[in-house]
């Protein structure tokens, strides 16, 4: 198990830094994040970000606790607004439109750009119930598409043949990466085109984690995958690139390959290298 | 060697106090609990000894009379039925939309803890301020008169605090990562409220308006101020009728029984009648309550 994870580390981090920059010209950016600066009352949390994020391409952001990576991925879809003291300035482009302009409905927003949490939240609901959530709220009632949904959105999870049997059971009966995955799958029920996880293998045992990395390196053929992570293995193992942010700032933000093998900043190695944080 | 603290011979020497001790104070706990069971038991067995036998299909059905022998308790139930018609929607729609709005729209700060301490404090005004504020209210100024709606009403006051706050900390004790999953999947706040928040919280919310409805069912103080009939014979077919209850039933004949001493048994078998509805009401509403509890 462990050796598999190291091979692929290590395949990872000797592959030639600019290998896989050819096609980069192609994908379109998602996201433009322009001087964006953030508040909790008097906290000043996140600090000039500028950041683009492409479709087709898992960015990972890492950070030591409480450096603003979490609020960072929670403005992406405003879920940060949940925070009643939460005050913004700067811009994030998405899709052309600034998303934290007041006019832009944070509803339209969601309903493009899904968000896998650190903790597995599925609804006290059944699995199918869980899946056809999305769908419902936007309006679909036929069963029968509801039906087709749900089989789409478990295939695309890859979980669909260990729950097709079982789909009216309980969703709180699923072991914790099952859970896990049926939320990504639920997200992908209302077939969004960016997916925000934050740490969603952090309360997760190796062997879950490891299905859940694989799953994202499927996903981003089709969505553009923003994740938050703790573990700097897994940022290596499966991001194309990576931003370090610290103290609410980014200190870096570039290929992976670049990130982990030669950091422009001595404070990125110092954090990748495990002397902080 | 180092040196011991632990002397293992005094150790053993107070051992055998300190599980005396242990006893001692189960012991303490177990007569504590035994005691309102005590009470209890006897409350039933005088009751049901005296009210017994004079439960029958005539008790049950008749109208009201001043001969004992004759009298029954059918306008008293309908009439606790008819304040139940009232006191239930009331109390739901008005009580749960009031902790739904304190809970999860209005904005947290010092106007909010105001109303929501209030609402605490008026869980704890005597019940008999609020028959006074039904007199002045909805008897008088409202000239409804000391009819079923006045009553209902009043007694849904009386239990409003109850309900909204059994209904808060239901809706509190929802995980909020639900809600945020609901959110995230672009789902306004109203349909995170109905189709996720309020399943979650029902069966808090059903706990809470058990014990408030228990509650309303055995008020006697504030309908007395109503100014309730003591001698009604016709039953009461809608909310614009004069009416009693059980428990104002249960009063008259405890009063009168120096009078007739038979209506003294007359109000046992009617608090047996009234008991006997808590106990089937509160079957229901477990049951309800069950039910939503197991689809999750």
């Amino acid at each position: 198990m462990s050796t598999v994870m190291e091979k692929k580390i290590n395949l990872k981090l000797v592959r030639n830094p600019n290998e896989n920059n050819e096609p980069e010209a192609e994908k379109e950016v998602v996201y433009d994040t322009k001087g964006l600066n953030l508040w909790y009352g008097e906290t000043h949390a996140l600090k000039n970000i500028n950041m683009e994020i492409k479709e087709k391409e898992v960015t990972a952001i890492i950070g030591p606790s409480g450096c603003g990576k979490s609020t960072y991925l929670k403005t992406l879809n405003r879920m940060v607004e949940l925070v009643p003291i939460v005050k913004t300035s700067g811009q994030i482009t998405y899709k052309g439109k600034n998303i934290l302009d007041k006019s832009f409905r944070v509803e339209d927003l969601r309903t493009q750009v899904g968000m896998v949490f650190q903790k597995a939240n599925p609804f006290p609901k059944s699995i199918y119930e869980n899946i056809a959530y999305g769908p419902k709220i936007h309006g679909i009632k036929n069963k029968k598409i509801l039906d087709e949904i749900v089989e789409k959105s478990l295939r695309g999870a890859f979980i669909w043949d260990e729950l097709k049997d079982r789909l009216n059971d309980n969703a709180y009966g699923l072991s914790g990466g099952q859970q896990q995955r049926l939320c990504i799958a639920r997200c992908l029920a209302v077939e969004p085109n960016v997916i925000l996880m934050d740490e969603p293998t952090s309360a997760l045992d190796p062997k879950s984690t490891l299905r859940i990395e694989e799953l994202v390196q499927e996903l981003k053929k089709d969505y553009a995958i923003v994740i938050v992570t703790h573990n700097m293995q897994q940022a290596a193992r499966i991001s194309d690139k990576t931003a370090f942010f610290l103290n609410g700032e980014i200190i870096e933000y570039d290929n992976t390959d670049h990130i982990f093998n030669n950091p422009t900043d001595e404070r990125t190695g110092d954090y990748i290298s495990g002397r902080f944080g | 060697m180092t040196t011991k603290y632990m002397d293992a011979q005094l150790v053993e020497k107070r051992m055998s106090s300190r599980v005396r001790k242990n006893t001692g104070w189960k012991g303490l706990f177990f007569a504590s609990t035994l005691f309102g069971l005590v009470v209890l038991a006897i409350l039933l067995v005088r009751i049901f000894t005296q009210g017994m036998e004079y439960i029958n299909i005539d008790f049950l059905m008749n109208h009201l009379s001043t001969d004992a022998s004759r009298a029954g308790i059918m306008g008293a139930i309908l009439g606790t039925a008819w304040l139940m018609v009232v006191v239930i929607p009331v109390t739901m729609i008005i009580g749960v939309g009031t902790a739904i709005y304190l809970e999860l729209y209005a904005k947290k700060g010092k106007l909010q803890s105001f109303i929501a301490t209030n609402i605490s404090n008026l869980a704890g005004v005597p019940s008999i301020v609020y028959g006074l504020l039904g007199l002045t209210l909805f008897v008088r100024a409202l000239e409804f008169g000391n009819v079923i709606l006045a009553g209902g009403l009043t007694l849904s006051l009386l239990v409003l605090p109850i309900v909204i706050v059994a209904a808060q900390e239901a809706l509190r004790a929802v995980p909020g990562q639900l809600s945020e999953a609901s959110y995230g999947m672009g789902a306004t706040k109203w349909q995170t409220v109905r189709r996720i928040i309020l399943p979650a919280a029902l069966p808090g919310i059903l706990t809470g308006a058990i014990l408030a409805l228990s509650r309303a069912i055995g008020e006697t103080a504030p309908l007395t101020v109503l100014g309730i009939p003591a001698l009604l014979i016709p039953f009461p077919s809608g909310i614009f009728d004069t009416f009693t209850a059980l428990p104002m039933q249960i009063y008259y004949w405890t009063i009168d029984s120096s009078l007739v001493a038979e209506y003294a048994n007359l109000a046992a078998a009617t608090i047996i009648v009234l008991l006997i509805l808590l106990f089937l009401l509160n079957s229901i509403a477990i049951l309800i309550r069950n039910k939503f509890q197991q689809r999750y």
